[in-house]
């Protein structure tokens, strides 16, 4: 099993014209079962195709052409059009949105948020890779072309979620080659607001049967880490979770961000050694390096079952 | 992107919240052209973005036009937080009752912004909800709805404010959560806000941020305010160095190779991406290494623009050997940053094999980049050797070359 996509998940991309969202759409066929790409989305490029996906004007026309509702929608048009682009998707009954689209101001993502969270829509991102199921689906570029992502990620039981989309695939090639695979690995993005949290996902991580352990990647800036130490304690969860923080540098730079656009650190509570301080007393162990999470996860996880 | 006083005085003042008299000067005679239309005692204060003016001497009060000039010539003088002012403040020296405080920020875990008040204003808002809990009122507002005023007003009554106050304290807090939200701050705070003795209320001290990503969509009020598109406002001033990273990466729009950053260590890095570039900084220092710079590739920059960051790396006083690492790659290509770093080397005349002290980019093209790091004789690695082992590896070299 896995968490919000599987083998039947359809969805579109929309912007589906632009370079890299040809690449992304041809990385997507080709991986796994191959992912139901049901079509595309760019104003005044109606019916062309891309890949063989047909290209639309409107979300709905894409929705009335598969004459069933659509699962999920890819965003990846430029950062001003990108609201307009989720508030069309999510008007069209579209219940997942990953949107890959860099630089958009916190007031664009937090509407696009609450208008999901209205409508029962969820977001991840933006500035993230997507989601992938090893060996059944990716939604969106994470891991790259099939052959890279088939070559880094493989079918298994822990769950990786990071705030970065490029250590997503070092942790589970790391976790990969130690015989460990994921479940579902989630980049959620970069930014210091983003659709969905560590927190936000652990209830959906709890829900899968197939979960034994969570691998997560932080950074400084934001509350994020504290929210997941609090759904920790106040949820008698069943995963054990190992984190990896980097930018520990950051903490003697104050008012600096580093990485992502999210490490900006606006207090005290932001910075990596509070972050550490707190997701330890949450009972979340801290690795040093990447190399040591499979063996810290592992042994959580034979700890939790004895 | 934060904003000089009078710059946040000045949106402040365009929202229709009321600010007492002032004006910003950048000589003696401009401050006392300005302390003469004030027409009383003033206020000379530094304009500097970082905080700590009133123990480096930087707000000086003044009864006479002259004394405001005189002031202004000491305190342009004063260099606060490494900073020399860009000019002062001459501002109003206002008699007020009570001090308030008002401002508005981003709950980043709720994904809203959120009106913070309080009725002890003046002083550090943490050390108030430390203190006095009881005096701070929070609440978070509607992405989508529209402000309509009982949000401030349920903020200020929770903190016990009631009556007349009550009511001149609305519209103004409402005003500053829309000149939030309109102009895409991260942060816009008056504190304080000051009671008069005729029991109109005025803004005294303002401190705005903008977030950096909207700043395309604000030209005009930054045009207006006399930003320039090249400040960046930063915790400190880019270095040279700095400012000949930004150049290599706008060389042309494929790809990233920029985000240099200026340390004083010996081993110059070439690495990537955001995440990655994170955790190889970690690593270099957790071995005792010393970083002469950081920096992000990503993207798949061009073997010109690659090429371009690493001589700037090379080239740099003190940097013995560059280590050229990343976490695995799936857009940005192994052989093209390959490609770059040794053409950086030989067109500075130095041996890639010597100057070179790791190469760790695993992923896209990955076989023909090893090809041509093996033609080099450049010690690289795959993906089985962790990014912590290549950092390692890097420090024990330059190590031992030293």
């Amino acid at each position: 099993m896995s968490i919000l996509v599987g083998a039947e998940t359809t969805f579109i991309v929309q912007g589906i014209t632009g370079r890299e969202a040809v690449n992304l759409t041809r990385e997507c066929l080709d991986y796994g079962a191959g992912a139901k790409v049901v079509g595309g989305v760019t104003p005044g490029r109606l019916g062309r195709e891309v890949h063989g996906v047909p290209v639309f004007d409107t979300v709905k026309q894409a929705v009335s052409h598969h004459d069933a509702p659509i699962d999920g929608s890819v965003v990846t048009v430029p950062p001003a059009f990108t609201r307009d682009a989720v508030f069309e998707a999510i008007e069209s009954g579209i219940k997942l949105i990953v949107i890959v689209t860099e630089r958009i101001p916190r007031r664009d993502v937090a509407q696009m948020v609450e208008l999901a969270g209205n409508n029962g829509a969820r977001i991840i991102g933006p500035n993230c890779l997507g989601i992938i199921v090893p060996d059944v689906i990716k939604m969106g570029g994470i891991g790259g072309p099939a052959k890279d992502a088939a070559k880094a990620y493989s079918p298994g039981s822990i769950g990786v979620i990071s705030r970065s989309g490029g250590m997503t695939t070092e942790m589970s090639s790391t976790l990969t080659a130690a015989g460990m695979g994921q479940s579902t690995a989630v980049s959620i993005g970069g930014d210091a607001i983003i659709g969905s949290s560590y927190a936000e996902l652990m209830p959906l991580f709890e829900a899968d049967e197939a979960t034994e352990g969570i691998v997560i990647y932080t950074e400084p800036g934001g509350r994020m880490e504290a929210q997941l130490a609090q759904w920790v304690g106040e949820n008698n969860s069943r995963l054990p979770i190992v984190a990896f923080m980097a930018g520990r540098f950051m903490d003697e730079m104050p008012g600096m961000s580093f990485g992502h656009a999210g490490t900006i650190v606006e207090g005290k509570e932001d910075t990596a050694t509070e972050k550490i301080a707190r997701l330890a007393e949450a009972g979340i162990t801290v690795a040093e390096e990447i190399s040591e999470i499979p063996a810290l996860i592992q042994a959580k996880i034979d700890e939790s079952k004895s | 992107m934060r904003f000089y006083e009078y710059e946040a005085r000045e949106i402040v003042r365009r929202a229709g919240i009321p600010v007492t008299e002032f004006g910003f000067a950048t000589t003696p005679e401009e401050a006392k052209a300005a302390a003469e239309k004030i027409d009383g005692p003033s206020v000379v204060k530094s304009q500097v973005l970082s905080g700590g003016r009133m123990k480096a001497g930087g707000v000086q009060f003044a009864d006479t036009p002259d004394e405001a000039a005189a002031h202004t010539a000491d305190v342009l003088k004063i260099e606060i937080g490494g900073q020399m002012p860009r000019g002062v403040l001459v501002d109003t020296k206002a008699e007020v009752e009570q001090e308030y405080y008002a401002g508005v920020v981003w709950d980043g875990t709720a994904k809203r912004p959120v009106i913070i008040f309080s009725p002890v204003g003046g002083i550090d808002i943490e050390q108030v909800a430390e203190e006095q809990p009881g005096k701070v009122g929070r609440r978070q507002i509607s992405n989508l709805l529209p402000l309509t005023g009982f949000e401030a007003k349920e903020v200020i009554a929770s903190t016990g404010v009631t009556g007349s106050e009550l009511n001149k304290l609305v519209p103004i807090v409402t005003k500053l959560a829309q000149l939030f939200i309109a102009n895409d701050m991260t942060l816009a705070e008056i504190n304080p806000i000051g009671r008069l003795p005729d029991g109109s209320f005025i803004a005294l001290d303002a401190h705005m941020e903008m977030e950096n990503e909207a700043r395309g969509r604000h030209k005009k009020l930054l045009a207006e305010l006399g930003v320039g598109d090249d400040e960046t406002r930063e915790a400190r001033e880019p270095t040279p160095f700095e400012l000949a990273g930004e150049a290599v990466d706008s060389e042309d729009h494929r790809g990233v190779a920029g985000n240099v950053t200026e340390f004083d260590g010996n081993l110059g890095l070439v690495i990537g991406a955001g995440g990655g570039s994170l955790t190889l900084f970690d690593a270099v220092r957790a071995h005792g290494g010393k970083p002469a710079n950081y920096c992000e590739i990503g993207g798949n920059p061009s073997v010109s623009k690659t090429c371009g960051l690493a001589k700037l790396v090379l080239q740099k006083p003190g940097v013995d050997k560059i280590a050229v690492m990343m976490s695995i790659v799936s857009n940005t290509r192994v052989d093209i940053v390959a490609r770059g770093v040794i053409k950086a080397c030989l067109e500075l005349g130095m041996d890639p094999t010597e100057k070179i002290a790791i190469f760790r980019i695993p992923g896209a093209w990955e076989k023909q980049g090893f090809l041509i790091l093996d033609a080099y004789g450049v010690e690289y690695a795959d993906r089985s050797v962790s990014m912590h082992e290549a950092a390692r590896r890097a420090v024990e070299k330059i190590g031992a070359g030293s």
